[in-house]
């Protein structure tokens, strides 16, 4: 089919700034290797990802804690074809592993062959820098 | 609350829409919907649309305003409904609200959606982005087939369902487009097809995913009061709308085999419309992806928790079977213009409920005339279940 008339939109790029001020310790965290997550000092929830505020009794009195980062994955999927600004990356495996403390999370599954990849194997959740500097988190082989 | 009905209803060609800009789109589902309902666009007393990608997938950030311009509605009660690919079921229950509750005694549900606008890597982003995208995209790239391939990868290891069993709900749905000449993807195609198509998330593949469509629908209720005035002869009436939302975080769901907002939404609709799965002739489910159409099965009660694949195994899904499922194409081959699918699916089942679906061959065959839509918003985020009685 012939492609349509149209005009062009104007062009705009877009970028936010997202405030983390009340989450900062956790940033700060991976940036020194660890995992951090918040526990609710009025009524005891463990929160991932970490929050300033409870959901569940809507006090906002949180401690940190560091996650034991053992993990059992529930499941998981590989990303062969990539959104716009993901485009630089290789495939990527994503999965959700529960911590021994109950939480789980979603992150990057790495240092395995995808075919070894099963439900219910156990992995290790670590901090981590990206090659461009920013800090994140994920699955990799328990040592 | 007042009894309502379905009065009249339109839908524009899916596919590949270049040749219509948004407001265009919704000129061609609003049109047939008034003519059907035999009133004029000033009838119109509230006007809720259903669009999700303003200003990010299509240049319009108003497209309740731009479209209720060019259909002739200014000066209705209007606003635009969010519930991402749900939205089209929150503008019908927008606009039946205010007829039930007396405020209007006629309104319209408007869904309508550009997406072929943009590049695809940049739709997958866009899309992508809808879940929470701080802490499951920002870092992580999650793309909406990944979101349900981890559901793939969990009801897979729980339940054993195959990838041949996904590719069944793509075969199927493919065979209906094929006889709906609305429909975006017409080709007919086998498991082999599926099986070969090229890992998008896996496991899904390209052919266990929905295609980028742009679309429309419209649907117009009434008053019982209404419905007599203007001597409609076969209303379909709207006997109850259930729905419920789940986490933002997928990493917060309880599991990965099911929606948890869809059980909660079609008990609520179940109970209000005082019926049972058993006794639903037709349904449209929501399936963006063949993973979601197994889950809907066991999640509105067709089958038991983790008998989805055989379900379909076994033809039950077909016209002909238990319970027929997307005998439109479904938004798998029909197309997902994702604000326009709620009032897609509720264009179908009255369609159906009237039985005056134009192709024969696609019509359910009758018993109770009960009719049920299940539209996700997200990946469980939200969801509407609708059921429809004549
Ligand atoms: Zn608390």
């Amino acid at each position: 089919m012939a492609a349509m008339p149209s005009i062009k939109s104007r062009e705009i790029k877009i970028v936010q700034d997202i405030p983390v001020s009340k989450t900062l310790p956790f940033w700060e965290g991976l940036k020194q290797g660890k995992v951090l997550a918040t526990r609710c000092v009025n009524c005891g929830k463990l929160h991932f990802p970490p929050v300033a505020d409870c959901s569940q009794c809507l006090a906002s009195n949180m401690e940190w804690f560091e996650l034991s980062g053992e993990a059992t994955i529930e499941t998981f999927t590989h990303v062969v074809v990539r959104p716009a600004t993901f485009q630089h990356e290789k495939p990527y495996t994503v999965a959700i592993g529960r911590l021994k403390e109950g939480l789980r999370v979603l992150a990057w599954l790495t240092g395995f062959k995808l075919s070894e990849i099963k439900v219910g194997m156990k992995a290790k959740l670590v901090a981590k820098i990206t090659p461009e500097g920013n800090p994140t988190y994920e699955f990799t082989r328990p040592e | 609350m007042r009894k309502v009905a379905i009065i009249g209803v339109g839908s524009s060609k899916f596919g590949v829409r270049n040749d219509v800009n948004v407001a265009e789109l919704a000129f061609e589902a609003f049109k047939p919907s008034v003519e059907d309902a035999g009133i004029t666009p000033k009838d119109i007393e509230f006007v809720a649309v259903g669009s999700t990608g303003a200003g990010a997938w299509y240049e319009e950030l108003l497209p309740a305003v731009v479209s209720a311009e060019y259909c002739g509605l200014t000066g209705a009660g209007l606003m635009r409904c969010e519930a991402a690919c749900a939205s089209g079921s929150a503008a019908f229950t927008a606009a039946y609200w205010t007829v039930a509750s007396g405020q209007a005694e006629i309104a319209l549900a408007l869904g309508v959606e550009k997406m072929r606008e943009i590049d695809t890597p940049t739709m997958m982003e866009w899309i992508g982005r809808a879940g929470y995208y701080l802490w499951e995209f920002h870092n992580f790239g999650l793309t909406f087939p990944a979101y349900y391939a981890l559901y793939a990868t969990a009801h897979m290891a729980k339940f054993g369902t195959t990838e041949e069993d996904l590719a069944l709900v793509a075969v199927k749905n493919h065979k209906y487009a094929s006889m709906n000449p609305i429909a975006h993807l017409r080709n007919k195609i086998t498991v082999d097809d599926v099986l070969s198509s090229m890992v998008i998330a896996a496991p899904l593949k390209l052919f266990d995913c929905c295609p980028v469509t742009d679309g429309a629908a419209s649907i117009i209720l009434a008053s019982e009061e209404k419905v007599r005035e203007l001597k409609i002869d076969t209303p379909v009436w709207v006997a109850g709308i259930g729905y419920a939302s789940g986490t933002a975080n997928l990493s917060k769901r309880l599991d990965y085999v099911g929606l948890e907002a869809a059980v909660s939404a079609s008990q609520m609709a179940y109970r209000i419309a005082k019926t049972s799965p058993d006794q639903i002739d037709v349904a449209v489910v929501h399936d963006c992806f063949t993973i979601a159409e197994i889950m809907a099965y066991e999640d509105l009660g067709f089958c038991k928790k983790g008998e989805g694949a055989k379900l379909i195994r076994e033809g039950q899904t077909e016209i002909g079977g238990k319970i027929p499922v997307n005998v439109d194409g479904g938004l798998k081959a029909k197309g997902h213009p994702i604000g326009a699918t709620g009032c897609s699916m509720i264009y179908e089942l009255t369609k159906q409920l009237r039985e005056e679906t134009v192709e024969r061959e696609r019509q359910a065959p009758m018993k109770n005339y009960a009719a049920l839509a299940h539209n996700v918003g997200g990946t469980g985020h939200y969801c509407y279940v609708t059921i429809l009685r004549r």
